[in-house]
């Protein structure tokens, strides 16, 4: 029997203003615990929230930028539950007027592009954080995070497949990033993502009954999490077992997902209007003045890297995945920088280390003014790729510019003729095989004999002017 | 007589001419407290020491020459579930025995700012869940015109403490009545402002939608002059009104020759008791011979009033008491593990009333109900505010009884919560609506005091007090004082 995935993600994104969504505590990640808290988010008795209005517009921003159309009137709700995380035993949140609904967003997997629909994207406040110690016989909450705004981005049951899991998060991540309303750091928090997955004969219309991944740590996590779901839930299904609604976690250590509870109906949350806060209206002004805030966005800058920089696909699916890097690809291009190149730096050698330290493109020194000249001095012969590469390590690790480089280190490329001629013919006379080959037509002989010339050049001769005068030499002979 | 008896205004005046201390103020108060506290049980909490300390700090300034403030040397007790910074504030239950808030509410802070002087906290039904004051944590308080009499709930001790010359004025909060019914049994003066006259931001909350704090007092003046101090626009409250506030003792005078009474049939019939009835009757008659005309109207949605209020008001309790877990302030019961932790806290804290409204807010709003209950509460709420919306067309204000009878005994009714919820149905669809309503002495029924409703538009008290002083001018009922 086969069988067809159906995967649904709630994913949960911190916004980040500079307060919190109904106190002017600050939202700062890392501070001491329970230092930023105040009687309103510590839920104090008689203390009522107030709407922190930015809040407000970043999720506006969001729901835009996820094609969702934005509510005219608006509220939030009060969700009823009893956790220590959770001050006053109700988290504010919005139940029936989200801010958006019906929005999509577009994914690619393997060269095809799927729209995956959002359901709908509300507005909330986060809880606070337990730690569990163990042997301490109780466990810590940490109140900074509570109301922390949030937005809950709820996906439709679009998703078919981890790999298209993994590229739906990919892509809204890039978004909330490119519209600047999160950082989006999984390890802080700052995005956070359940997902949901049931499985059901192919051709089967309604849905089998579905399980809840949490603890998912990070998108690698989600996708494995959701393929070994997917193999576990055909292995009880084809053997006639049943799937029971549960909550199983992902286990990253045993590399599966382990039960955590088994869902018995549905929770109730005893959702209703919460009497503290007034309806609030988003007028036509304010949704313009929304509207104008979002950016470019990175489906639109690929198309326009592919349509109007002439750089293949992939280039530009690379360089637009990562707000900061397409940035800072932009830069390169305001400087003069040469399409082609450039992004076969950024995608080559920068790309590379920025992977094995770790780092983020804001994170070093090279400015895109400097990559770009010293694109232009390879560009113009001053020096070889072979010496732009030393150029290059200097320049990503401690900045500078790479005209000054080239010139403190005496990395100039010999274009003197004469000189390069000299060399040439000292390398023929001690080759006399090499020249018999070449002569033979075994080609191949020239690219050893061009390798001679550069190792007796320490790599500074122009490369091309040592083919051009080899070939002319040994005619010669 | 006692210095109570004076007005704000003269008191000032005395003030002013160095003939009265605010010293003398504060002495009178605890004197007072120190006579018949042990008769009434007002109060909850003392805060002697700071108030002589304030005390000596504003007689300081008087003999500077520098006396400013509204209230200066007022001395004021403050109802329980309303927040003082380092002051206990307890909503009169146990689990909150322990509670020190670590900030003020912003009518403290109001009162301070208008150099108020707080003499204390004052007793309540827990959470404001009651008519009685019998639902208090620690003790009943008892009327100041019979002893074994209830004064009325839930602002009971804010409304003896006044009728007893304890304090000179008090504030109250009123959900469904909390403030004008015990007000009527006590023969004082209460006014519940319009929704979002007054912030909310430090009142603990019991029903947020319908919660209003407001003043108790001796004459309709003084209740203009208080809630003066404590009206306006707070930006930490989102449902206060972003709305003008009038100078409410300006038109005190100006007489009721013209205005126009709707009297709604529904406030006379069933339930309201012989002698109420007449004590309003008499009433109307006064305002007429004061040039006012009325007529009967109807506010028919008022019988289904009652049922949307418990379903409404219990649902929002449910969530807005589920914060006291024992867990980060309060009393806790420690027990192994968390949920027990909880459930024990909150079994051992909260008494029989309050665990009442919170099942029933619970079931409402529990998923399958609802759309039968809270929803369709909703919608009844809407019809009763349609209803004075359409009565305030064509009248200035609509008059009553604020309570059915008078003071009932206590124990009488504390067995039967539904003939209990009843003393409220002339109350409650004011708070419904969200129009301001004021009761004022009309006078004794059988040694008690028996209260008149003045129920006015949106926004309007100013019409309201204009009314209430005629009436008070022309009767001087505010005169009466228990015998104690």
């Amino acid at each position: 029997m086969s069988f067809e995935t159906v995967i649904g993600l709630e994913v949960h994104v911190e916004l980040k203003t500079k307060s919190k969504i109904f106190c002017g505590c600050s939202t700062e990640f890392g501070a001491p615990p329970n230092t930023h808290t105040c009687p309103i988010c510590l839920g104090h008795p008689g203390v009522l929230p107030v709407l922190n209005r930015q809040a407000v517009e970043f999720a506006m921003r969001a729901a835009m930028a996820l094609n969702c159309e934005v509510a005219e009137v608006t509220k939030f709700d009060r969700k009823n539950y009893f956790y220590p995380d959770n001050p006053k035993a109700y988290q504010i949140s919005q139940f029936d007027k989200p801010v958006g609904e019906h929005g999509w967003i577009d994914i690619e997997v393997d060269g095809k592009s799927k729209r995956i629909g959002i359901t709908r994207i509300h507005l909330e406040e986060d809880a606070g954080k337990l730690t569990h110690v163990d042997g301490l016989g109780h466990s810590l909450v940490d109140f900074n995070r509570v109301g922390t705004p949030l937005v809950e981005i709820v996906s439709e049951p679009d998703i078919r497949t981890p790999e298209e899991a993994y590229a739906y998060l990919e892509k809204l991540k890039a978004i909330m990033q490119y519209i600047e309303v999160s950082d989006c750091k999984m390890e802080e928090g700052s995005l956070r993502c359940d997902a949901n997955i049931s499985l059901r004969p192919t051709g089967q219309e309604e849905f089998g009954t579905k399980t809840e991944l949490k603890n998912l740590n990070s998108f690698a996590y989600v996708q494995k999490g959701l393929a070994y779901e997917e193999v576990r839930q055909a292995e009880v299904l084809s053997s006639g077992g049943e799937i029971l609604q549960e909550t199983r976690r992902w286990d990253e250590n045993g590399n599966k997902t382990l039960l955590m509870r088994v869902k018995e109906g549905s929770d109730d949350y005893r959702y209703f209007p919460d009497p503290d806060l007034v309806d609030f209206h988003i007028d036509e002004a304010w949704r313009e003045k929304v509207q104008k805030q979002i950016p470019e966005l990175p489906d639109a800058r690929r198309k326009r890297y592919v349509e109007e920089l002439d750089l293949p696909p992939y280039d530009a699916s690379v360089l637009t995945q990562q707000k900061s890097m397409s940035d800072y690809f932009e830069v390169c291009l305001k400087h003069g920088g040469p399409a082609k190149p450039v992004s076969n730096w950024l995608m080559g050698e920068v790309n590379r280390y920025l992977n094995s330290n770790d780092m983020e493109i804001e994170d070093v020194p090279m400015t895109p003014e400097a990559l770009v000249k010293m694109i232009t001095l390879i560009e113009k012969g001053t020096i070889s790729s072979k010496i732009a590469k030393t150029v290059f390590s200097e320049l990503i690790e401690k900045g500078g510019d790479p005209e000054q480089i080239v010139k403190d280190k005496g990395l100039v490329q010999i274009s003197d003729e004469g000189e390069i001629l000299k060399m040439v013919n000292d390398v023929l006379d001690q080759n006399d095989q090499s020249i018999a080959d070449f002569k033979e037509g075994k080609k191949k002989a020239i690219g050893f004999l061009v390798g001679q010339v550069m190792k007796a050049s320490k790599g500074k001769a122009n490369p091309q002017l040592v083919n051009q005068l080899l070939v002319q030499e040994i005619n010669k002979r | 007589m006692s210095l109570f008896d004076h007005r704000i205004s003269d008191i000032h005046e005395l003030l002013h001419k160095k003939e009265l201390t605010v010293t003398d103020l504060v002495d009178e108060s605890y004197k007072r407290i120190q006579s018949v506290e042990g008769k009434v049980d007002a109060f909850l909490h003392l805060t002697e020491e700071a108030a002589r300390k304030k005390a000596a700090e504003l007689d300081s300034k008087v003999a500077a020459n520098e006396l400013s403030g509204s209230l200066f040397g007022i001395p004021v007790g403050i109802k329980d579930n309303i927040v003082t910074k380092g002051v206990r504030t307890t909503c009169a239950s146990k689990l909150l025995e322990n509670f020190e808030p670590i900030h003020n509410a912003t009518v403290v802070n109001q009162l301070m700012d208008a150099q108020a002087v707080t003499i204390g906290k004052l007793n309540m039904d827990e959470f404001a869940m009651g008519s009685s004051n019998e639902n208090s944590g620690f003790k009943p308080t008892r009327n100041p015109w019979d002893l074994d009499r209830v004064p009325g709930g839930s602002s009971g001790g804010s409304a003896a403490s006044v009728a007893a010359g304890e304090v000179f004025f008090s504030l109250g909060s009123d959900t469904g009545g909390s403030i004008r019914e015990p007000a009527s049994f006590c023969g004082v003066v209460g006014m519940k402002p319009t929704y979002g006259r007054v912030s909310r931001f430090g009142l603990v909350a019991f029903a947020s939608s319908l919660d209003q704090i407001g003043p108790i007092t001796r004459t309709v003046e003084d209740n203009a002059f208080v809630l003066q101090a404590i009206s306006g626009h707070d930006k930490m409250d989102s449902t206060s009104a972003n709305v003008d506030v009038p100078h409410f003792s300006a038109g005190l005078n100006e007489g009721v020759k013209g205005l126009r009474i709707a009297v709604p049939k529904e406030y006379l019939g069933e339930g309201v008791s012989t002698e109420v009835r007449e004590q309003v009757m008499q009433s109307l008659k006064t305002l007429e011979g004061l040039g006012a005309t009325w007529e009967e109207v109807s506010l028919p949605h008022s019988k289904y009033a009652t049922a949307a209020y418990y379903l409404l008001a219990s649902s929002e309790a449910s969530a807005n008491l589920a914060r006291f877990d024992g867990i980060r302030y309060g009393v806790r019961v420690e027990e192994d593990n968390l949920i027990e932790t909880y459930k024990k806290s909150r079994s051992q804290g909260f008494g029989d009333e309050v665990k009442r409204r919170i099942m029933l807010g619970t079931f409402a709003l529990s998923s399958g109900y609802y759309d039968a209950y809270y929803k369709k509460a909703q919608k009844v709420r809407t019809l009763i505010k349609q209803d004075f919306e359409e009565v305030f067309n064509k009248f200035d204000v609509i008059i009553g009884p604020t309570a059915p009878t008078t003071a009932f005994k206590i124990g009488e009714k504390v067995n039967d919560p539904l003939t209990m919820y009843a003393t409220d149905i002339l109350t409650i669809p004011v708070n419904l609506a969200g129009v301001p309503a004021i009761s004022v002495p009309s006078g004794l029924a059988g040694g008690l005091p028996v209260g008149l409703q003045i129920i006015g538009k949106f926004f309007d008290e100013a019409t309201i007090y204009r009314v209430a002083h005629a009436f008070e001018q022309a009767t001087n009922f505010n005169e009466l004082k228990p015998k104690l």
